[in-house]
Formats: C-alpha cells, structure tokens, sequence
C-alpha cells in the first residue's frame, strides 16, 4: 500500500479509540490524494468512529491515542505542514472542518436542522472559513446565493432556486442526500467523508447519489473516505479497502485485489455472506450488459403487469388478493395517499413469495393488509378461503393462530420488559391449552429450533444481539405452526453475516414446516435467495409477478429491469460493466 | 389567505369555549345554596324586600335566561332596575357587582393592569434566568456547574413561593430595608417606585418557573448537541457558538415557547399566592375576594375573563409555533 510516491493525504497509525471499552484497537491505514477508501465492516467494528476521529466529532467521553497525520501537500520537504489531529485544538479541528474534510452523513432526514431552509444551511457552509480571521472576505449575498445554486447543481439537483428556499421536510431523501453532497463540497475540500452515504435510501437513487461521488472524484480530484457496510457499494465505488473487524484492521488493499484474492478470513467470511443475483452473473456470462439492457428498449415501456401463465395455482391458495385498494385519507387539504391500487395476488400453500419495491411503493401496506392488521378501502383479503372483511370473530382467531409475522427490527417488536421466553410463550398462552411445564418444554424445543441455548429464555431483549432477537422474533411467528409466515424486511436491520444465517434459518424453516411465507424487502439478492416467486411493486400496484428466476434474470417491466440493474454487486469488474451498460442506456 | 381562514377558525373555536365556560360558570353558580339576594337584602330581611332585591338582580329568571342576558351584556350594555335606583352597567358587561357597587368589567380593568405587571415582570425574568441557565447546564453536561444549577432547580421547584416571598420580606424589606415590603405603585405615577415595588413579587414568582425552566431548556439541549444537525452544522467548521444558538437553540426555542405562552396566560389570570404575600390589589386578590363574600356577578366575570386569557394564550402559541416551525406553518404545503 505504500507505493504511492510522496505523503499520503491521511495517514492513520495505531488509533487507539475508548470509551470506556475500546472501540478501536491499533488501526493503521491511509487515504491516498484523490482515491476511495472504503472503511468496511459490520456494525460495532469501529470504521464510523475512525472517521469521526479525523473530524474531531467523537462525543467527549471518547478517549483517543496514536496518530492521525494529514498532509496537505506531497512535494518532498513540506513535512512541516503536516497536522496531527489526535489531540488537536478546537481550533485546528475548526480550521480542518468543512475546508478540508467535509461530511456526507447517513441520515439526510436528520442531518439537516429542520428549522432552517437547506439554502441558509449551505451558505453558512460557504460563509464559514470566510471574514473575520480567515483570508478570504465572506460574499455578499448575491455572489452568496448564486455559489449555493451552483452547489445545487453541481451535485445533480436540477431546480437549485427551489431547493434553496426548501425547508428538509418538503423534500425526499435522494434531494437531501445530493445537498448535503452540495454542502459538503462549499469549501472545496481535498476529502470527503462519506458515512453510510446512501443505506438509508432506495437502490435506484443509491446508485444516482454514488454516480455524483464518482464524477466529483473524477473532476475536483476530490478523495473521499467511504464508510459503508454494503460490499455492492464498495465494488461500485472504492479504489482502495480498508476492512475492520471488532476495532482492529484485518486487512488493507486495492479493491480489485481484494475481491479477487481475499486474505484475511474474515474478508472472506463476508464476502461469501453477501447475498448474489444470479442475473447479474447472467449479464457477465455471454450477452454483454449493454446489448442485454438496450434489447430490452424495444419492448413497449409501460405495459401492463406481466403475470406468467406458468404459477399453477392450486383450488384453495393460502392467499388471494382481488381488486384490493389501501387509501390513507390525506390530512386536512392534503391530497390521500393511494398506498395500494387494484392488487391481485395470490400466494398457494407453500410458496414463498418475495415482495419487492422502493421506500413509500406499498409493500408493508400489502404485508399488514393479509396479516389482518389494516383493513383494505376495497377488493376482497382471502386467507385460506376466509373473507377478512365478513369474517366471524372465530374465523379471524383462528386466522390469527394460523398466521405468524416477522417485523423489520427486533429491538421494537419484542416487548422489553417481557422476558424473551414470555414473548415466546405468549402465541401458545393465547391460543393455546397446554399447561405451564408443556408451554416451557414447547418454549425450549422453539428456541433449540431457531439456534438459541434454551436457557436463553430468561433474559431480556436488551442482552441479546440483534441477531439472536430477530431469531426469537421467529420463534414466536412459527410458536404455534402457521400456515402463512409474513416476513416484513426481517433482515435489514441485520448485518450481512447475521443475515446470511437468518435467511438460512428461514429456508430450513419452511421446508420442514411448509408454510406460505410472503417475503417482503428492497433487497433483490435477498428475495432471489428465498422466494419461489416474485412480485415487484411501484406506487401501489403489482407490475410484475411471475417465477423469482425469469423475474430477477430476464424482467420484462422496465421498473423491475431499473431495479435489477441499479443494484450493485459486490464485484469491481462486473460492476464497472453494469454502470456502463446503465449509463449507455440513459444516455 | 390561508393565514386568515386558519386565525378565524381558531377565533370562532376561541368564542365556543369562552360561551361554554360561562355556561358552565353559570350552572354551577345556580346550584350553590349562596343566594346573592339573600346576601345584599341586609336585615331585617322580610320576603317583599328579598323579592324586590331578586327581582332587581334579575334573578326570578330561569337561570339559562340570566345566562343569555350576561352573554348579550357583553355586546349591549346591560341596566338594571328602573327609576331613580337604576344602574347601568356599559358594554362590554361582565354583570354588575352589588356587594361593590360596580360593573365587574370596571373591576376588573382596575385590577388588571397590576397583575400584568406581576406576570410579565416574572415572566421576563424566568425566561432569561431559566433558558440562560438550561444552556450553560447543557454546555458543561456532567461538570459541576451542571449539577450545582440542577440543585438550584430542584430547591427552586421545591420551594413553595409563599415561604420564600415571606423570607425575602423579611430579609430584603425588613433586615436589609432595601425594598418595601407590600403595596404597588402604577408605572405612570413612577416607574422607578413600580420597579421598587414589584422587584421582589417578581423575584419570588419567577424563581419557581425559572426552575422549571432551567430543567426543560437542559434536557432539549442536550437531545439537540447530540442530533445528527447539530454534528452537520460543526462539520462545516462553523464557531461553536454560531452551532449553539443557530442551530441547537434555535430547535430548543420551539417547545419553550410553547410552554412560555401558556404560562404566562395562566398567570394573567392573577397571581394568588403572590398577590396574598406582598399584599398586592391585583385580580387574584380580587377573585379571592369575591369568593370569600359570594359575589356571584363578580365570580363570574372574573372567571370568564380569565378563562379568556387563557384560551387567547393558546391562540398565540399557535401562532406563534407555526412561525417558528415551518414544519407545522400555516399556507405552507
């Protein structure tokens, strides 16, 4: 790593990070003038408080040894203006801040002040190493106004003057995503951190936001620090890799280098976890990315949804969904919120069907309107042959008994306060007639079947990892043998490894108890790896369902095709391929 | 536009609620055993002179009929009785006092302007005191400093404002001679003898607000120095006090206003406990008086106007919040 000629732009050695437990051990690794580095890891390894170090930005608790040294310049003999940044003054941070290092934080919802418009916000950025004490005199505010706008534009957004005078919630995430890009490059900085840049948004606008990353890089020059846990965003983007594991640095190389030859075990534990689309390989092997996407072009745009002739549908299917429609009444003078619009679906006894589509496309609404938790503005919700809407109070319990769910996140759907064999037990107290010692056996026998030591069952959520609370969660859903298992995005809030072994779970699940499972989630690789069947949704409506392998590796809708492809996969070489092919056909 | 249709709805909910609290006011009233004629009939009182004392008080009518003439008052003016013996009580009405000889509006309007004195002086000085201090505890989270002005909120929640008022008489008025100890003084006959004289009402008043105060501002400032906006806002390498009262301030401002607005509504409507201490003519005292001597035209005008205050305070929190968020303001999308 240190055949770059010259003082690298950040050069980190043995960072040591506390805070009270140590939160970084030993760390050495650089950033290189006008290069990615990606800090990779899962949650806890330390890669978000490393960057934060660089800023100054750990809260006061944090306690900080070894060195973090930046050099402005490369020439040989300007070694004095290197600055150590452990131990540095508020000062120097300051002056660090902004101008050199900017941030591009996770979350664009909160990273903006709420009170203040996203224009006022950006110039201060621009005004803040400006005036009093700095060299350069502050602009006045029409020279002010037109930088922001130019920002504005720099970073994709196409109405600047709207987007100055907006305040962050009249906005959507991709928009403030790409102005805290804006923000972050007011000063003209050598680097930008980038923390989890685009986790929180949709795959589509992920790979909008990495594009204006890339072109920044390749026009400023501007080096970035990459903090992410998504290998796919690694590929797409990183030149060089820095993986962390518990605090300590496993290993450190050249993107291409380390997805082809892997070092460290652990580097090769989570790339072999990171879940794969076959259509992505399909497009490498044989057709070309590009001859495969514009082939596509010649097919009309916005058919209607294509559903294949060749799902047999049995006489009874677990679920069926007629005309069903989800209107959430807009609040006084807003317009209502179309959540599902003319839904037909149906899932049969044993078939696991993926749900997919973007943020706010409908699919939660979908997945609590067959668990009977909302009640559709129209059509007909079957559930083994039971009308939802006209159903007896004993019809809907047994529904109940016969119907588990798993939520996104663990931490909130299990009841703190309950211990984790309460919570387990609870589905069997309900419905169930089995005596206290039967319920503990069955409780066990749950938790042994989900791979949890039984003794588990006395302690509490909060002890547990997010993995071993999302395992209890299931446990609970399958408590009492359900003939339909509805799975919300039951492993997004699960680091890749732990999610590798989740969906494992889930597989072996439903081939011994053979359940109907409606798999929701944004993540296409994921459904690929569970579904039979897939159904992707756009604004409330179905507009492509069929088998998940012609879905995923031949989709028909341009939707489904816009999502296949913007996904990134975690290889450099087949991404470089995928992001020209997506280029060519935008262009 | 929008502005205008929103302020008409909030007046005319505004009116419904003063309607209902008279109504209110007016039934409960009725079913006291205190008959006001009673009371004004002196002794020897005979059944003729009780009877004209009634009708006179207009109180032979059913009592939502004395309810809709106490309504209508407020409009119109009202007269009571005829001939020589007539009073007249002038638009806007809050019925007359017989016990005092007075419309209650006239009362009412004397006593005010004491009371508001009271309240804003204490209201200025516990937003300062409290806020100020709600910051500098935030900023030196977990030193000293912290927890010695959270001890000093605690002891200020905890103090009861007539025990202090009485100490501060006795230490400031008394021993030290330095402020006089009961009375007011208009601010047109001299400021300098009004500042005097309320200096330590508003003192004692504003110590247990500003408890509250320092408490609240503390605990919002922290959330905000550790909200994701504030880490933006020093990432850009702003000064760190450009950070606190523009970013992390300016959110905290939003809750405390509300919460301002509605303090200070609640304590125009007089200040009791206070008034009592320092011996102070203001409307509290007047309710006090009135309660203690069954005036029921008095009680009732006091309660309504001071259910006014309150309901005009949260009209301008209301207002006053959507100014200051545009996430809730009025004619935005």
């Amino acid at each position: 790593m240190d055949d770059q000629s010259g003082a690298p732009l950040l050069r980190v050695r043995d960072l040591d990070i506390s805070f009270g437990s140590p939160a970084v051990r030993g760390a050495s690794w650089q950033l290189q003038r006008g290069r990615v580095t990606a800090l990779v890891g899962e949650s806890g390894s330390g890669k978000s408080v490393s960057a934060m170090a660089v800023l100054g930005l750990l809260p006061g608790t944090a306690t900080v040894t070894g060195s973090i040294v930046f050099s402005p310049d490369d020439r040989p003999g300007a070694d004095s203006d290197r600055t150590e940044l452990v131990g540095a003054s508020a000062d120097t941070f300051r002056a660090v801040r902004g101008a050199i290092f900017s941030l591009v934080s996770q979350e664009p919802m909160g990273a903006w002040n709420p009170v203040l418009t996203l224009g006022d916000q950006v110039a201060e950025a621009v005004q803040a190493h400006r005036g009093r004490g700095h060299r350069s005199p502050p602009l006045d505010r029409s020279d002010l106004r037109s930088r922001v706008h130019h920002l504005f534009t720099e970073a994709g957004l196409r109405d600047p003057a709207r987007i100055a005078g907006s305040f962050p919630h009249q906005l959507s995430g991709g928009q403030l995503q790409r102005a805290l890009i804006a923000m972050a490059l007011a000063q003209d900085p050598v680097a930008i951190i980038a923390d989890e840049p685009t986790t929180a948004l949709d795959v589509t606008v992920q790979a909008e936001i990495l594009d204006v990353l890339r072109r920044l890089q390749a026009e400023r020059g501007t080096a970035v620090l990459l903090i992410t846990h998504d290998m796919g965003v690694v590929a797409d983007l990183a030149d060089d890799v820095v993986v962390m594991q518990q605090g300590r640095v496993v290993e450190h190389a050249p993107v291409g280098e380390l997805f082809s030859r892997p070092r460290h075990p652990y580097t090769v534990q989570l790339l072999a976890s990171v879940p794969r689309l076959e259509a992505h390989h399909a497009t490498a092997a044989g057709v070309s990315g590009t001859a495969h996407l514009s082939g596509q072009t010649a097919s009309p745009a916005d058919h209607p949804p294509t559903t294949d002739r060749e799902i047999t549908e049995p006489d009874l299917p677990t679920v069926r969904l007629e005309q069903v429609g989800v209107v959430h009444p807009g609040r006084k003078g807003a317009a209502p919120v179309v959540a599902a619009d003319g839904v037909d679906l149906t899932i049969s006894p044993g078939e696991v069907l993926g749900l997919v589509g973007e943020s706010g496309s409908g699919k939660s609404t979908l997945a609590q309107v067959i668990g009977g938790l909302l009640a559709p503005t129209s059509g007909r919700v079957l559930v083994d042959g039971v009308d939802l809407q006209h159903a007896t109070r004993a019809q809907r319990n047994g529904r109940r008994r016969t119907t588990g769910i798993v939520f996104q996140d663990p931490a909130s759907t299990l009841n703190p306060r309950w211990s984790v064999g309460r919570s387990v037990a609870e589905p069997l107290r309900l419905h169930t007639d089995i005596d206290d010692r039967a319920r503990r056996e069955r409780v066990a026998g749950l938790l042994e079947r989900v791979r949890l030591d039984p003794a588990l069952a006395q302690r509490f959520p909060h002890e547990l990892s997010g993995g071993q609370r999302q395992r209890v969660a299931i446990a609970r859903a399958v408590a009492l043998r359900p003939r339909l298992l509805i799975a919300d995005e039951p492993t997004s809030a699960l680091d890749v490894s732990v999610q590798a072994s989740v969906l494992a779970l889930l597989e072996e699940l439903q081939a011994d108890l053979g359940f109907a499972c409606l798999f929701v989630s944004h993540n296409l690789a994921v459904v690929e790896q569970v579904a039979d069947t897939v159904a992707v949704m756009k604004s409330g409506s179905i507009v492509e369902h069929g088998p998940a392998a012609r879905v995923l590796q031949d989709p028909r809708h341009e939707y489904t095709r816009a999502l296949v492809a913007a996904a990134p996969v975690p290889d450099p070489h087949l991404q470089r391929e995928r992001r020209e092919a997506r280029w060519a056909v935008k262009a | 536009m929008k502005l205008a249709r929103f302020l008409l709805g909030r007046i005319a909910s505004l009116v419904f609620v003063l309607l209902v609290v008279s109504l209110l006011t007016y039934a409960v009233f009725v079913l006291l055993p205190a008959d006001p004629a009673q009371l004004a009939c002196g002794k020897p009182c005979t059944p003729e002179r009780l009877q004209t004392a009634r009708e006179f008080m207009q109180l032979d009518h059913p009592w939502f009929q004395q309810w809709f003439d106490f309504v209508r008052g407020i409009f119109t003016g009202r007269t009571f009785g005829t001939g020589g013996a007539q009073f007249t009580c002038p638009a806007p009405c809050l019925g007359y006092s017989f016990r005092l000889n007075a419309p209650v509006t006239e009362l009412i309007l004397g006593r005010f302007p004491v009371t508001a004195s009271i309240a804003l002086g204490a209201a200025v000085l516990w937003l300062l005191a409290g806020v100020a201090s709600g910051v500098v505890a935030a900023l030196r989270h977990g030193t000293v400093i912290d927890r010695g002005l959270m001890v000093a909120a605690i002891t200020g929640v905890s103090a009861p404002s007539y025990l202090v008022g009485l100490l501060g008489i006795l230490l400031f008025g008394f021993t030290l001679d330095m402020v006089p100890v009961s009375g007011y003084v208009p601010f047109r006959e001299s400021p300098v003898d009004w500042v005097w004289h309320l200096v330590l009402p508003w003192v004692v008043l504003a110590l247990l607000n500003a408890a509250i105060y320092t408490r609240i501002t503390r605990g919002q400032m922290l959330e905000a120095l550790s909200s994701d906006y504030v880490r933006t806002a020093r990432a850009k390498g702003i000064g760190e006090s450009r950070v606190v009262t523009r970013h992390a301030l300016r959110n905290v401002a939003i809750p405390i206003t509300t919460l301002f607005a509605l303090d200070l509504g609640g304590l125009l409507g007089g200040a009791v406990i206070t008034e009592r201490v320092f011996s102070i003519a203001g409307l509290g005292a007047l309710l006090m008086d009135a309660v203690g001597s069954t005036d029921v035209p008095l009680l009732v005008g006091v309660t309504v106007f001071t259910a006014a205050i309150i309901v005009a305070a949260n009209l301008a929190v209301d207002v006053v919040y959507s100014l200051l968020d545009p996430r809730v303001r009025v004619g935005r999308p």
